[in-house]
């Protein structure tokens, strides 16, 4: 996994809130290897018309927005179907950091482990945030996780809270089951336990 | 002096808990593992890391989301399913895993097999890489969607770090009406607390009307948690619970039975548990409801009429309903019943279970479908069952199809999805842009409003067919 320290990248704003994961990356998709590379997928049915074109009005079809790495959401993005190839879809195209005032517990747990940054801001500082790329399209936001900040184009700072394990994990990109298994001797003592307790499920 | 009150949830976390880290997560154990044929990323990623799965006979696995769910002899099945079916044979061949393979009865929806083969207990962690996984909470497991790392995780280490939700309870008091449902219960909660509410939130489901639901009822209210945010939802198991799970093939027989029941029982909130957030909501109250728009929130009583974007709350509100209703076709003000639709599909795992195609089918007797339609019941059991009570015949002597089970219409991913622009009246959960296929209209409800859009063609109080 790609370690994630600090980032100041081109941004785009979505307004509507229960972006679901469906939209994110269509079911159809799904059936591709992750090789396949799922970033040409992101917003597929919205970023595409019914030939394979790309839709002018959507932001990431628009030049100063194309290469955004950084999406600024509103609320409940990510909701619905628990399927990581959302994930995939923005990381492969390039996403580092979604901020969003809430997002579906799934793809909020998926987005860590893959190394992309979900950080969650009170609504009016994401509304303000928001208003703030909307206003200056193409413009940078930086985002400090080592600080855990965001800074708008307008230079106004957020700050914002994460669990300090999943930080651990974003800085050093280390893989969370190598860090599981370290703790093989707590597994075996639960079973040996659990065995004893609840033996109908042995 | 005494202990302190706890909730169901944290009476069945707290035995499960192997170890905490500083920053608060607890390493939770896991007692039962689903897979499914979506499940091939995790195992890529197993193999591309040259791990083993730790205990192989907790998991168990059936194909639904790519099983096409018309299948005629000597006709091949389409390479792209294929290939998925049978990588999970394969895969589970390779680990070791039960296996119920297309053939066999016991293969369905993988959240219709858990409860029907006693893979779901109470109290016991039940995950799978799917979101519905919370409809197993419906016996009094603890039990959640997950991604298909945290599949690898789980197959790995038999564990998941997971952060202590905080905790909801829903309290319906009274009775629902008759023919109403637990879909339109929950569709009314949706509605009433919004799609995101249940984010970071266990749900437990308690009060007059869930002891009344039934198990079958229940099952359908914990699917749909995930759709108001919850990543579970649960209801205390009680004799209903229990009844249900006698004779289960992978139930605890014997005096493993006598010892599961004895801990069963303690498994419910105690009085004065601490929740997070109460809702109330009045049973009586709830009336045959049916979705407008592109989110589960975005639903109404069958009585009403599609809202008004002018009239929302906040700004952010009013650009996100005008754009469903866009994509919908729908203009404001239209009455809800007026609205026609062009295809009916009865199944998925909120909606196929035995309960709901009976129901369904006392509705159609002797009604004609006037718009294609189509029953896929849950699981090959539930079809032997239906076929067995001649719900088969029912539904085909009124133009329906009846079809094999799986995911269905409920994911455009298998072969079923309706064309663009078409509208759908659906027993499924989703409503979602493009969950039916591209630029497909998905309109959410119960089997037997299902019936009554089926032989009208429009979206129909079913208590109002003569």
């Amino acid at each position: 996994m790609e370690p994630f320290k600090t980032l100041s990248a081109t941004a785009v704003a979505m307004d509507h809130s229960n972006i679901d994961t469906d939209r994110i990356v269509p079911a159809r998709f799904l059936h591709n290897p992750r090789s396949a590379g799922y970033g040409k997928f992101l917003f597929h049915d919205v970023r595409f018309d019914a030939e394979g074109r790309e839709i002018a009005d959507f932001v990431l079809n628009q030049e100063l927005t194309r290469d955004a790495r950084i999406l600024v959401a509103a609320e409940n993005f990510g909701c619905g179907s628990s399927r990581e190839a959302a994930v995939w879809a923005l990381a492969g195209y390039g996403m580092r950091t979604v901020i969003a005032s809430s997002f579906g517990d799934i793809f909020f747990e998926n987005s860590f482990k893959n190394g992309l940054l979900t950080v969650i801001l009170p609504e009016a500082d994401l509304a303000r945030l928001r208003d703030a790329v909307h206003a200056r399209p193409g413009a940078k936001v930086a985002v400090d996780l080592v600080k855990q900040t965001v800074t708008g184009p307008d230079g106004v700072d957020y700050r914002f809270d994460i669990d300090a394990f999943k930080k651990e994990c974003l800085l050093s990109g280390q893989d969370e089951i190598g860090l599981t298994l370290a703790r093989e001797a707590d597994i075996v003592a639960f079973e040996q336990r659990q065995r004893i307790e609840m033996p109908w499920l042995y | 002096m005494t202990a302190a009150a706890q909730t169901l949830f944290d009476k069945i976390w707290q035995r499960h808990v192997v170890a905490t880290d500083p920053g608060g997560r607890a390493l939770l154990y896991i007692d039962r593992h689903l897979l499914h044929d979506g499940s091939f990323h995790a195992f890529a990623q197993l193999r591309d890391t040259g791990r083993s799965v730790r205990r192989p006979h907790l998991a168990f696995a059936t194909a639904d989301h790519y099983v096409p769910t018309v299948n005629r002899p000597g006709v091949p099945m389409e390479e792209r399913f294929r290939s998925k079916i049978d990588g999970l044979a394969e895969n589970t061949g390779l680990h070791k895993i039960v296996h119920f393979p297309l053939g066999d009865a016991r293969r369905g929806i993988v959240h219709v097999v858990g409860p029907e083969q006693g893979i779901t207990l109470p109290g016991v962690t039940l995950v799978c890489g799917d979101s519905h996984t919370s409809t197993h909470g419906a016996l009094g497991a603890l039990a959640f969607g997950i991604g298909a790392s945290e599949v690898g995780h789980v197959l790995a280490t038999q564990t998941l770090w997971q952060k202590r939700p905080r905790q909801m309870r829903i309290e319906v008091s009274g009775r629902l009406g008759a023919g109403i449902t637990a879909k339109d219960l929950i569709l009314a909660i949706i509605a009433k607390i919004g799609a995101g509410a249940g984010a970071g939130h266990a749900f437990e489901y308690s009060g007059e009307a869930i002891r009344a639901l039934g198990i079958e009822g229940r099952l359908t209210l914990c699917n749909m948690s995930i759709e108001a945010g919850a990543r579970c939802g649960i209801v205390a198991p009680d004799d209903a619970t229990f009844t249900y799970l006698v004779g289960k093939p992978l139930a605890p027989q014997g005096e493993a039975w006598d010892r599961a029941l004895q801990f069963w029982r303690t498994l419910n909130s105690d009085p004065g548990a601490p929740f997070d957030r109460e809702v109330t909501l009045d049973a009586r109250t709830v009336e045959p409801m049916v979705t407008w728009g592109t989110s589960p929130q975005d639903a109404a009583p069958i009585s009403a009429s599609v809202p008004d974007p002018g009239a929302a709350g906040s700004a952010e509100r009013r650009t996100s309903m005008a754009h469903a209703l866009e994509y919908m076709g729908l203009a404001p003000g239209t009455a809800l019943n007026a609205v026609k639709v062009d295809r009916v599909f009865i199944g998925s795992c909120t909606n196929s279970r035995i309960d709901d195609l009976r129901a369904a089918a006392a509705l159609v007797k002797g009604r004609r479908a006037v718009v294609p339609a189509f029953v896929s019941p849950g699981s090959g059991l539930v079809k032997q069952a239906a076929e067995a009570e001649g719900l088969d015949r029912v539904f085909l002597a009124a133009g329906f199809e009846w079809r094999d089970s799986g995911c269905s219409m409920c994911v455009g991913m298998n072969g079923d999805s309706g064309k663009p622009g078409e509208r759908i009246a659906s027993t499924s959960n989703r409503n979602f842009e493009g969950r039916q296929g591209k630029d497909v209209r998905t309109h959410l409800m119960s089997p037997v409003m299902a019936v009554a859009a089926a032989v009208t063609g429009k979206l129909t109080d079913f208590r109002k067919l003569s």
